[in-house]
């Protein structure tokens, strides 16, 4: 029984000495001699949720039903939960991606071809104090300017980090009565609630979700918004980050590495491994189905960045937003674009998906970012 | 009592397990521990409790968890209104303070809700916490309190024990992933949507008198809708609620009729853009599938 909650827990279950203990209590239940009655009752003890339930099975006939077998022949049931979001060591799994892609993906991240309006026409401009808080972030790269990303992520997720919750706690003003401590006080005048002590709506914190697009339209900005990214993940351990382009990669736990150039350069580069298209609908889907069930509530804020432009088809962005939405968070969409003059949401997935967002704002420089942080505490 | 005894008495209650959902609740029952049921709305998890209950002969005790749900509505409250009264009463009377406060805060004005009143059962309750992703964290975690120890502590009152440990029903759908101790203090079992012999056994039980080819031509065709691609597929509720409005229409064959049958989809599909997605000749083609 103990080695086999240890091949569980080597396939990714969280079973310890307790469920041991349950299992073994629960053999006189039933008749040990059928493994299919054995099967059910230990999957019903180890298993704790829908993907650990669904992978039970295999799991249980590798083990019992191939006796002797040691546990590197184990293998091929063991990779199964790489996949599997929910339990496998995602860094492990990007620095598997890393090593296949480094030879053709060491490329700097400058070079301007997909940019179609790449001129300076593009620029914010509009200030006589010109410095690089202006300037678009195409245009630098430098140390500093990352640490200055970091820091509007910063204020940017204390700003939107406490919404009002629902439940209510005792506090010198509040909007409502608090009469358990108002009878207790009142005890002592014979029953006249001299003191009114009320209760009110506590703020809570917002569990952070960003999701950044790093396709070739948007590279020349990716190094920047993923110091950002590091910015907002730094902040609030609950936070969570999402990289796509043709698909969706999960990176909080990269973007956690204690180095943030080593871990910007990893992620920039596996991003840039995949360069070509976007597939917006696509990636959304992917992150409504795999991981929106498991982290959006409605104390969820979900920031995308993305510049719109898109190879795969446009309804399928504004039906991935719309099933977003219907989890009951917020949405806000950064696009580096609206920065620009007269730009406008013309691209078709982006205009598609303006219904669902709650706040659509520029983050083409630094500034903006910051500027962000008004906006948001409204939210 | 073995599971399959337990899982014929389910049966002779109206209510169909699978073989792994009946372990899963025997072993919860001889191990006195909770139940944590996943799955999507309409499978009958609900429904478990509620049968447990009745073949149990014991009372259910329901808990709707929502946001926001605290303490004061869910474990106990003290019945302000008495309390003042009674204050008021006594100052007149000229009894001591400490007197008043004893008075005051003993059983007497205590509001019980469902928690409080789940351990002070003669007999085990089913106690049914529903919906427990919709109750917030800290809810969860003063709850994992009461299932390990069943005991509640009232500050003027000191620890109510439990006088009997009641059957504890747990059930989730996804709003908010579960913290990992909740989960593995549960026995744990993920209720999917029925297949299509269950299915048809449920129907049998529950469902109004039908004919045996309008039953199964019912069920492949509900069981055909949960493979589209539909915002909310249709439970089991569903599936009896729609048995029954064309049982209630009259209708012999689903294929007899076009119109009715497009009418009666209401009872299946639950919102715009599902009834957008399935138009008539869509309806029509499973329909005729499902035979």
């Amino acid at each position: 029984m103990g080695a086999f909650t240890r091949h569980l827990r080597d396939n990714g279950f969280r079973v310890g000495m307790p469920e041991t203990e349950m299992a073994l209590r629960s053999m006189p239940l039933l008749d040990v001699g059928d493994p299919r009655e054995l099967r059910m009752a230990l999957k019903a003890i180890c298993a704790a949720d829908a993907a650990g339930y669904a992978k039970f099975d295999d799991l249980f006939d590798a083990y019992w039903h191939n006796p002797g077998r040691s546990r590197t022949e184990h293998k091929p049931v063991s990779n199964l939960n790489q996949d599997q979001g929910a339990f496998s060591n995602i860094s492990k799994f990007l620095s598997q991606h890393d090593t296949g892609e480094t030879g053709d993906t060491d490329t700097p991240d400058n070079d301007n071809h997909g940019e179609a309006d790449s001129d300076g026409e593009g620029k914010l401009v509009s200030t006589e104090t010109v410095n690089n808080d202006k300037t678009d972030m195409r245009e630098f790269l430098l140390p500093e300017d990352r640490a200055m990303a970091e820091r509007a992520a910063h204020r940017i997720a204390a700003a939107i980090r406490y919404r009002r919750s629902r439940r209510r706690k005792a506090a010198r003003k509040g909007a409502l009565i608090d009469l358990r401590r108002v009878i207790r006080r009142s005890v002592s005048s014979g029953g006249e609630p001299m003191q009114l002590l009320r209760r009110r709506r506590p703020d809570r914190p917002v569990h952070l979700v960003a999701i950044l697009d790093v396709s070739g339209s948007m590279t020349l900005y990716a190094r920047v918004f993923l110091a950002f990214l590091r910015g907002l993940i730094d902040v609030d351990q609950r936070a969570d980050a999402f990289v796509f382009h043709t698909s969706l990669m999960c990176v909080s736990d990269a973007l956690r590495d204690s180095d943030t150039l080593r871990a910007v350069n990893r992620l920039s580069m596996m991003a840039q491994g995949f360069g070509g298209g976007t597939r917006i609908g696509h990636c959304l889907d992917q992150f409504t189905s795999q991981y929106a069930g498991r982290m959006l509530g409605r104390r969820s804020v979900v920031i995308i960045m993305s510049d719109g432009y898109d190879t795969g088809s446009s309804e399928r962005v504004g039906a991935a937003m719309e099933k977003l939405k219907r989890k009951g968070c917020k949405t806000i969409w950064l696009n580096p674009l609206i920065g620009w003059k007269d730009y406008e949401p013309v691209a078709a997935s982006m205009a598609a998906a303006l219904p669902h967002v709650d706040v659509f704002a520029p983050c083409n420089t630094l500034e903006s970012l910051a500027a962000l942080e008004e906006e948001l505490e409204r939210l | 009592m073995t599971w399959t005894d337990l899982k014929t008495r389910l049966d002779d209650a109206g209510y169909v397990a699978s073989d792994e959902l009946a372990m899963a609740i025997h072993i919860a029952l001889q191990l006195e521990r909770p139940i944590l049921l996943e799955g999507d709305a309409g499978v009958g998890k609900t429904q478990i409790a509620k049968t447990l209950a009745e073949i149990e002969d014991t009372e259910l005790i329901r808990l709707q968890c929502y946001e926001g749900l605290d303490a004061a509505a869910s474990i106990y409250e003290w019945n302000y209104q008495r309390q003042l009264l009674s204050i008021r009463a006594s100052a007149d009377s000229g009894t001591s303070t400490g007197d008043i406060e004893n008075r005051i805060f003993s059983r007497e004005f205590l509001l019980e809700r469902p928690l409080l009143r789940a351990i002070q059962q003669e007999r085990p309750p089913v106690l049914l916490i529903d919906e427990i992703d919709r109750a917030d964290e800290e809810f969860e975690a003063f709850l994992l309190e009461i299932l390990s120890d069943f005991q509640i502590t009232v500050p003027e009152l000191g620890t109510i024990t439990a006088t009997s440990r009641p059957i504890v029903v747990l059930t989730a759908n996804g709003t908010r992933d579960l913290s990992d101790a909740l989960r593995r203090r549960c026995i744990y079992s993920f209720v999917p949507y029925p297949d299509r012999e269950t299915e048809l056994s449920i129907l049998a039980k529950r469902g109004p008198e039908l004919s045996p080819q309008l039953a199964r031509q019912i069920v492949g065709f509900v069981q055909a809708l949960r493979k589209e691609d539909l915002e909310k597929k249709p439970g089991i509720a569903e599936t009896l609620d729609w048995a029954a409005a064309l049982a209630g229409l009259g209708l012999k064959d689903l294929t007899d009729d076009p119109v009715a049958l497009q009418a009666s989809l209401v009872a299946l599909l639950k919102t715009e853009a599902d009834q957008a997605t399935i138009p008539g000749p869509v309806a029509q083609r499973l329909a005729g599938a499902a035979g």
